[in-house]
C-alpha cells in the first residue's frame, strides 16, 4: 500500500556540530547529511562552520575544506569541479544541483546538503546509481542504422538536423532530473525518468539513426514513458539548463502521430 | 538477495505496446469536458429556477438530454483514466493494486449507468 513516512532507518536525526576556530572571520553554516552503512546507525545532520573567506566561492570547495581540514570521514563524489562530468550531483538547499557549479552566495541561510533523494545511500552523499545506469543502457544510447557508412567519409548530417541533438547530446548523465521526479520516487523501477527519455529522444531526432520505429516501440508502455506526468521538476532542476519535459513531450507527440 | 543483473531487472517483463491510447484518451475526453462543462455552466447560469419542474423539464428537452448524457459518460471515462493513474502511481502491492483497478472499473460503470439511466428515464417519459 501506499506509504507515508520514512522507513524507521532511514529517519534523520541530528549529529555533530563542528564550530569554527575562534577569531575566524565571516562565518557559514553547513547542514551536511551523513550515513555510514557500517555503523548500523540512522542517517545524522552534522553541522559544520567554515570561514568563508579562506574557502572558494562554491559548494563544492566548502565540501573538499570540510573533508580536508575538519572530518576526513565525508564522503562525496567529485571531478572536474567544472559542470561537466555530472559526479558532484546533490541536493543543495532543497534543488539537485552540481555542488560545483553552485556558488555558496547564492544560498540564503545554512546551506543543506543532502544525497540525491530517493536513492540507495551508499556512503554520506553518495547515492547508488545502478539502477540509474541501466535505465540508460537499456534506451540502446548509440547510433542505429541499417544503412552503411559511406567508404569514403563520415555520415554527413544538414546543420539544422545537428542543431535538434544539440541539446539532448549535451545531457551529463548527474541524474539531478530524474532523482527530482515524483513519478521517478514512486515508479523508478519501472518509469525509465528523465534522463534516460532525454537521452532516448536524443537518438528519436538524429537524422542518421534509422531505429526510430523500434526505439518508440520501447518506450510505448504505460510505466517506461508515460509516468511522466509533465510535473517539469526535471526541467525546472537541469543544472545544464536543460529541458527534458519538452523531450518528454516531443516523444509523446511522435507516438500519437505514429497512429493516425 | 536479487542476482538478475540491473539491465535484466530494468527491462523486466518488456513494453505492454500500449499506453498511447490512454493518454491521447485523456486529452480527447479534456477537451470534451471543456466544451460540454461550458454548456453545462451556461446552462445552469440561464436556468429561471431550480425547482422540480423547471429541472425536470430542462433534462427532459432532446438537446439537454443528449448534452447531459454526453457530459455523464465523458465525466465517467474521464475519471475513469485519472484515478487508473493514481492507483498505478501510488498502490504498489500486486494484489491490493489488481484490486483497486478493478473496483474502480465497477464503480465507474456502476455510476455511469445509473445516472445515464436516470436521464433517459425522464428524457423518454415526457
Amino acid at each position: 500500500m501506499a506509504e507515508f513516512r520514512l522507513p524507521p532507518n532511514s529517519r534523520i536525526r541530528k549529529g555533530k556540530h563542528f564550530k569554527a576556530a575562534d577569531g575566524s572571520g565571516e562565518v557559514r553554516r553547513f547542514a551536511v547529511y551523513r550515513y555510514d552503512p557500517d555503523k548500523g546507525e540512522n542517517p545524522r545532520i552534522d553541522t559544520y562552520e567554515i570561514e568563508i573567506g579562506s574557502c572558494g566561492p562554491m559548494v563544492l570547495d566548502a565540501l573538499i575544506k570540510i573533508k580536508n581540514e575538519i572530518d576526513p570521514t565525508l564522503t562525496f563524489r567529485r571531478s572536474c569541479r567544472e559542470g561537466i562530468c555530472g559526479s558532484c550531483a546533490m541536493n543543495i538547499d532543497g534543488g539537485n544541483t552540481l555542488a560545483c557549479t553552485l556558488s555558496i552566495d547564492d544560498v540564503k541561510g545554512d546551506v543543506r546538503i543532502y544525497p540525491l533523494p530517493h536513492m540507495p545511500v551508499v556512503k554520506d552523499l553518495v547515492p547508488d546509481l545502478t539502477n540509474f545506469y541501466a535505465q540508460y543502457a537499456s534506451i540502446k544510447p548509440w547510433l542505429q542504422s541499417r544503412t552503411p557508412p559511406p567508404p569514403d567519409q563520415e555520415r554527413l548530417q544538414s546543420k539544422a538536423d545537428q542543431e535538434l541533438i544539440n541539446e539532448p547530446a549535451a545531457c551529463i548523465l548527474c541524474a539531478c532530473c530524474s532523482t527530482s521526479c515524483p513519478s521517478y520516487w514512486w515508479n523508478s523501477d519501472r518509469y525509465l525518468g528523465p534522463a534516460a527519455l532525454l537521452a532516448s529522444y536524443r537518438w528519436l531526432v538524429d537524422s542518421r539513426d534509422d531505429a526510430t520505429g523500434e526505439r518508440l516501440d520501447e518506450l510505448e508502455d504505460p510505466f517506461r514513458l508515460y509516468r511522466c506526468h509533465t510535473i517539469m521538476n526535471c526541467t525546472q532542476t537541469c543544472p545544464k539548463g536543460l529541458n527534458p519535459a519538452k523531450a518528454i513531450a516531443e516523444t509523446k507527440k511522435m507516438l500519437a502521430e505514429r497512429r493516425y | 538477495m536479487n542476482l538478475r543483473s540491473p539491465l535484466g531487472q530494468i527491462l523486466g517483463l518488456g513494453t505492454a505496446k500500449d499506453g498511447t491510447s490512454h493518454w491521447w484518451g485523456q486529452r480527447v475526453s479534456a477537451i470534451a469536458l471543456l466544451l460540454l462543462g461550458l454548456w453545462f455552466v451556461v446552462s445552469l447560469t440561464t436556468m429561471s429556477d431550480f425547482g422540480y419542474a423547471a429541472v425536470v423539464a430542462f433534462i427532459a428537452r432532446p438537446i439537454d438530454s443528449i448534452l447531459l448524457v454526453l457530459l455523464t459518460v465523458t465525466i465517467a471515462y474521464h475519471s475513469y483514466l485519472g484515478i487508473q493513474v493514481v492507483i498505478e502511481d501510488y498502490v504498489h502491492a500486486p494484489g491490493i493494486k489488481v484490486f483497486a483497478l478493478i473496483l474502480s472499473r465497477f464503480a465507474h460503470v456502476l455510476l455511469v449507468t445509473a445516472a445515464v439511466f436516470a436521464i433517459l428515464k425522464i428524457g423518454l417519459s415526457t
